[in-house]
């Protein structure tokens, strides 16, 4: 058979292994700074980022920066903005309403971010094996799923929270638990997809296995919109966190996140209402700021948002 | 190492005797979702029994309207869905009998380029690296290898090697085709099968991917199988032609007597359908062509599967089935006519 | 020659894209003569559908007509109102698109979605509809009409719906009809039968027909006049003979001599036009064929080309084509 034209004979190698790294590091720099740009273009998605960046900032210095202890009365009760030299004002038991944001801060994001990490970790094996291998794998794994399913998530989450002893790992663990099967869904729909796509078939061809189809191929085209939709749902899930704490199942006072803040506030709600707007307004706007988020990730993400 | 510059040159047996490919009564039936509860799945027949060799160096053509087996033929051949039945036979190998190592070894002596370039390619992976990534399944060479081997093989294809970090996105619907002809070609295989490889390019573009195919072929020796609705490509890219109709070859010839002289009923028709790109021929109420449509084959009709739309009919058409028999020197039809 | 029923000048159809302006159709003009089928040939993206969604005023957003006029008869259909616009459409102008699979509602009848034209359009009793309904599925050479309206789309094969989607665009007999590559997802053999119907219906109808393709051979088999396209504009107009014997652009040159024919030989020398066509972002000035085009001047690159009208007969846009023509330039003129 004839040689390839062109070739520089065996031995001459044009590069050595680390000029390669070095290429190939420089190529993955390229490759975020033009995601980067993408992402970039969407105004309200930077905006979003930086501020959850203070946000998270906040909540991890929150020891230093809180003017205040978080559970110690320092006010009159329900004290009005200013009062009391408290920026923010007190909450019903006289308590910074400042420093319990910072702290609150804290625990809500934990709520929020961990267990959708986890879930999302759990949903991505689960979905791509029922999603790959199809046929009984797929009917097994998503049938128990589905029974899952069937639960409203919160009622699913007081049903495990309400077995566990209460507190913020139960909290995680109960939440995690009733979110794996609506990613699991969507890493099985894509999957499926993407399982279609003539790409794998030619990767099949070339003589690829299935480990390398599933780690090549389907992962990195599958992770996409389930990064975006996980992302998204980091809020609602600080929102559902602080229902279940407050039916008594998750943080315990006198710790707070924001959630718990907001149902507090209620018992003073006419005489003090900024002790339920300041911890419902940062939910909302936090919640936003991730969907926000999770709109820049969708082209930052989509390899065809990326123009040099 | 010595691996990636040897090639296929040690493997498999000679270079000299038979037929590189023999495909013997191959069948594929789908099984398909059956309509109601307690119904038996209606079965698809897509290939429906399907003979030809192919020889070493040459090219066959594959040609037949939408759904006739195609691609399904080229998928089986290749062991990528299996068969229901019939044998396939590279260099006296018996690719259906393969275990799955045998199997992985055989990948390296056929490869297949798909229709559609785009989706053909993973949107996410640079054209190099994709390239390269055959190379990578069967263990060949190391990094640096690789990444020299698919930049020579862009140049092979006539892309310059200095896009090897694009993405496939970044590239038109000629040069993704030329990146899928690389990434085929990249383990040195004996056989290229090409299901439709200039269907989805523009006019202008399609020569000069026929062009780079003819050019390649003579350089590392490969027998094509060439898959196409297009008759006049066909004509002018294949040595020996064969017409599929609901998944079973009615007409194998010389490409050039095959369109001389069409013997089969449907290839007439096929080949008075296509509308020729000169002012002095024929205007549309004189295009020949058929009444009807296509079958469905998960109910084609009984003796010859054309009877329903052939002008030749006769009675004992839809009661036998005909059978492929030479009536020329290498002139092969299924039709009682002949 | 008689009145043209549609006059196009100087349209220009812009979508503003994150990446800057795409002139899909950049300046074109051109006459559909009553009774005539013009063809428009091109690549893909060269405009070809952009032109036909802008004179039904269908494009949409990001997309813009930012310029030109459109005359139906008398008629500027850039002046109407959204409502006239729909009660034109369908009615006066028919049109069939390319993919049959998706350009039936999957949820209506066969039958529900002709009979709904018929009526929209000439306030026709149901009875009646249903009855013009059958006439023209059979009129589109679709067997046993009546058993047939209550099935849905899926139940049709690609050339089946291709001939529905016929029935609806000539239910109320139009005087343009436009078809956007209608038979470019058939086999040849039902691409025969389309071609076949098309002709026939747009004779006996004695409408005028723009017929939108890539395919010479289409071209050849349907024109009367031919306009080619490239990157948003015109590069050459003439009548059908005109433009396959004596083309004198130098891409319809190419494009020409790009094609395989039937009874090429193998030996024969497989002919390409070098290059890629251009994505019109952004165009610089001057003829956007030049990176391909072996003619290209100087000029070229500095000054858009002028229309000439050639001596062989056809209209072409180029300052070769000019150059050719001879320092008299009979007949020369610049792009309205
Ligand atoms: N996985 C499958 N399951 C069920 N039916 C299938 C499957 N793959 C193909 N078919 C059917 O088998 C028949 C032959 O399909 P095939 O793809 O081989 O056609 P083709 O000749 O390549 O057509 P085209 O010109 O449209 O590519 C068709 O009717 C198709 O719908
Ligand atoms: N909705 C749209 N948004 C952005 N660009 C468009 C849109 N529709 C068409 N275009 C662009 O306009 C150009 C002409 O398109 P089109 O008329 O569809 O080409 P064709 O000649 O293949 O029919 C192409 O570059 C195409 O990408
Ligand atoms: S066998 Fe009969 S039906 Fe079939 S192609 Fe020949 S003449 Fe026609
Ligand atoms: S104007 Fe110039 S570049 Fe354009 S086609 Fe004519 S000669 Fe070629
Ligand atoms: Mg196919
Ligand atoms: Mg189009």
């Amino acid at each position: 058979m004839t040689d390839a034209p062109g070739l520089h004979g065996q031995s001459m190698r044009q590069r050595s292994a680390a000029d390669l790294r070095r290429e190939n590091l420089h190529i993955m720099w390229r490759t975020l700074t033009l995601a980067w740009h993408a992402y970039a273009k969407d105004k309200a998605a930077v905006g979003a980022l930086i501020f959850m960046i203070i946000v998270v900032l906040i909540a991890i210095f929150a020891p230093y920066i809180s003017p205040h202890d978080p559970t110690e009365a320092v006010g009159t009760r329900g004290g009005l903005p200013g009062t009391d030299g408290l920026l923010l004002g007190g909450d019903m038991d006289g308590r910074d309403m400042l420093s319990r944001l910072f702290w609150g801060g804290r625990v809500s994001l934990l709520i929020g971010v961990v267990p959708t990490v986890a879930a999302t970790f759990i949903a991505v094996v689960l979905g791509l094996f029922a999603g790959y291998i199809g046929g009984w794998a797929d009917q097994v794994v998503m049938r128990i799923l589905d029974v899952f399913f069937a639960f409203p998530l919160v009622l699913l989450a007081i049903v495990i929270a309400g077995i566990l002893d209460p507190g913020v790992a139960t909290l995680i663990l109960s939440i995690t638990v009733a979110l794996v099967p609506y990613i699991a869904r969507l890493v099985r729909t894509t999957t499926v997809s993407v399982k279609q796509e003539p790409y794998i078939e030619a990767a099949r061809a070339g003589g690829a296995t299935t480990p390398t189809i599933l780690t090549r191929y389907i992962l990195p085209n599958m992770l996409a919109p389930v990064i975006v939709y996980s992302t998204t749902l980091i809020g609602l899930m600080m929102v559902v966190g602080s229902g279940l704490s407050f039916l008594g199942l998750g943080i315990q006072p006198p710790d707070a996140d924001w959630g718990t803040m907001v149902s507090d506030g209620r018992a003073v709600l006419k005489r003090a209402p900024h002790a339920t707007a300041f911890p419902g307004f940062v939910i909302v706007i936090v919640s936003l700021a991730f969907s926000f988020i999770g709109d820049g990730l969708r082209d930052a993400l989509d390899p065809r948002a990326r123009v040099r | 190492m010595s691996d990636i510059t040897t090639g296929g040159a040690g493997r498999g047996a000679n270079g000299g005797e038979g037929p590189l490919l023999s495909v013997e009564g191959l069948v594929k039936h789908f099984k398909l979702d059956p309509k109601g509860l307690f119904d038996a799945p209606p079965i698809l027949r897509a290939v429906d029994g399907v003979d030809f060799d192919v020889m070493r160096g040459e090219t066959l053509g594959l040609v037949g309207e939408s759904g006739c087996g195609k691609s399904t033929t080229a998928r089986l051949v290749l062991r990528l869905i299996e068969p229901t039945a019939g044998s396939v036979t590279l260099d006296d190998v018996d690719v259906l009998a393969c275990s799955k190592k045998e199997l992985l070894a055989l990948r390296r002596e056929m490869q297949i380029v798909f229709q559609d370039p785009l989706s053909s390619l993973n949107p996410r992976m640079s054209v190099g690296n994709q390239i390269a990534e055959p190379l990578r399944f069967h263990g060949i060479g190391d990094k640096v290898d690789r990444f020299d081997r698919a930049r020579e093989f862009l140049e092979v294809v006539g892309l310059s090697s200095d896009y090897y970090d694009r993405l496939p996105h970044e590239f038109s619907g000629g040069q993704n085709q030329r990146v899928a002809i690389a990434r085929a070609l990249i383990l040195r295989p004996k056989l290229l099968i090409l299901d439709e490889p200039v269907s989805a390019l523009d006019v202008s573009i399609r020569a000069q991917i026929l062009r780079l195919l003819i050019d390649l072929q003579g350089r590392f020796q490969l027998t094509y199988v060439f898959i196409s609705h297009d008759l006049s490509v066909v004509k002018r890219f294949c040595n020996r032609t064969a017409v599929l109709y609901l998944g079973r070859i009615v007409e194998i010839a010389e490409s050039e007597s095959l369109y001389r002289e069409p013997l089969h009923p449907y290839s007439q028709a096929l080949i008075s359908a296509i509308p020729e790109a000169n002012p002095d021929g024929p205007r549309a109420d004189s295009l020949g062509g058929l009444e009807g449509d296509v079958p469905s084959p998960i109910s084609p009709p009984t003796g010859c599967p054309f009877h329903t739309r052939c002008p030749h009919r006769m009675p004992e058409c839809s009661e036998r089935t005909p059978v492929l028999k030479e009536v020329k020197p290498g002139h092969q039809v299924a039709c009682f006519l002949h | 020659m008689s009145e043209p029923v549609l006059s196009v000048r100087g349209l220009k159809t812009h979508f503003r894209l994150r990446t800057g302006t795409l002139k899909a159709v950049d300046g074109l003009s051109f006459e559909l003569q009553a009774g005539r089928v013009l063809c428009i040939v091109g690549e893909s993206g060269s405009g070809k559908s952009v032109t036909a969604q802008s004179i039904m005023r269908l494009i949409e957003l990001p997309g813009r007509i930012v310029d030109g006029d459109i005359s139906f008869r008398d008629q500027d259909l850039l002046a109407l109102t959204e409502h006239e616009m729909e009660d034109l459409r369908g009615n006066r102008i028919g049109m069939i698109f390319q993919d049959p699979m998706t350009s039936l509602n999957p949820v209506f009848t066969i039958g529900e979605q002709i009979v709904e034209t018929i009526i929209a359009h000439t306030g026709a009793s149901k009875e009646e509809a249903r009855a013009r309904a059958v006439e023209l599925m059979r009129l589109v050479g679709i067997p046993e009409p009546e058993g047939r309206l209550t099935d849905y789309p899926h139940q049709f094969s690609g050339g089946m719906r291709q001939r529905v989607l016929i029935a609806i665009a000539i239910a109320c007999e139009p005087d343009i009809l436009i078809a956007d590559e209608p038979t470019t997802a058939l086999d040849v053999t039902i691409q025969a039968q389309i071609l076949r119907l098309l002709s026939d219906i747009q004779k006996k109808l004695g409408s005028a027909m723009i017929l939108i393709t890539h395919d010479l051979g289409v071209v050849s088999a349907m024109a009367d006049d031919v306009l080619v396209m490239y990157s948003g504009r015109m590069v050459e107009y003439g009548d059908v003979k005109t433009i396959f014997r004596n083309p004198r652009h130098p891409y319809t040159l190419g494009l020409l001599d790009s094609i395989i024919k039937l009874d090429d030989s193998r030996e024969s020398e497989l002919r390409s036009i070098s290059g890629l066509p251009p994505i019109p972002i952004n165009p610089p000035p001057g003829c956007a064929f030049r990176d391909r085009c072996v003619k290209a001047m100087d000029v070229c690159g500095t000054q858009d080309p002028p229309w000439v009208e050639t001596a062989t007969g056809s209209t072409a846009v180029c300052h070769a084509v000019e150059a050719e023509e001879g320092a008299a330039g009979a007949g020369q003129g610049a792009a309205p």
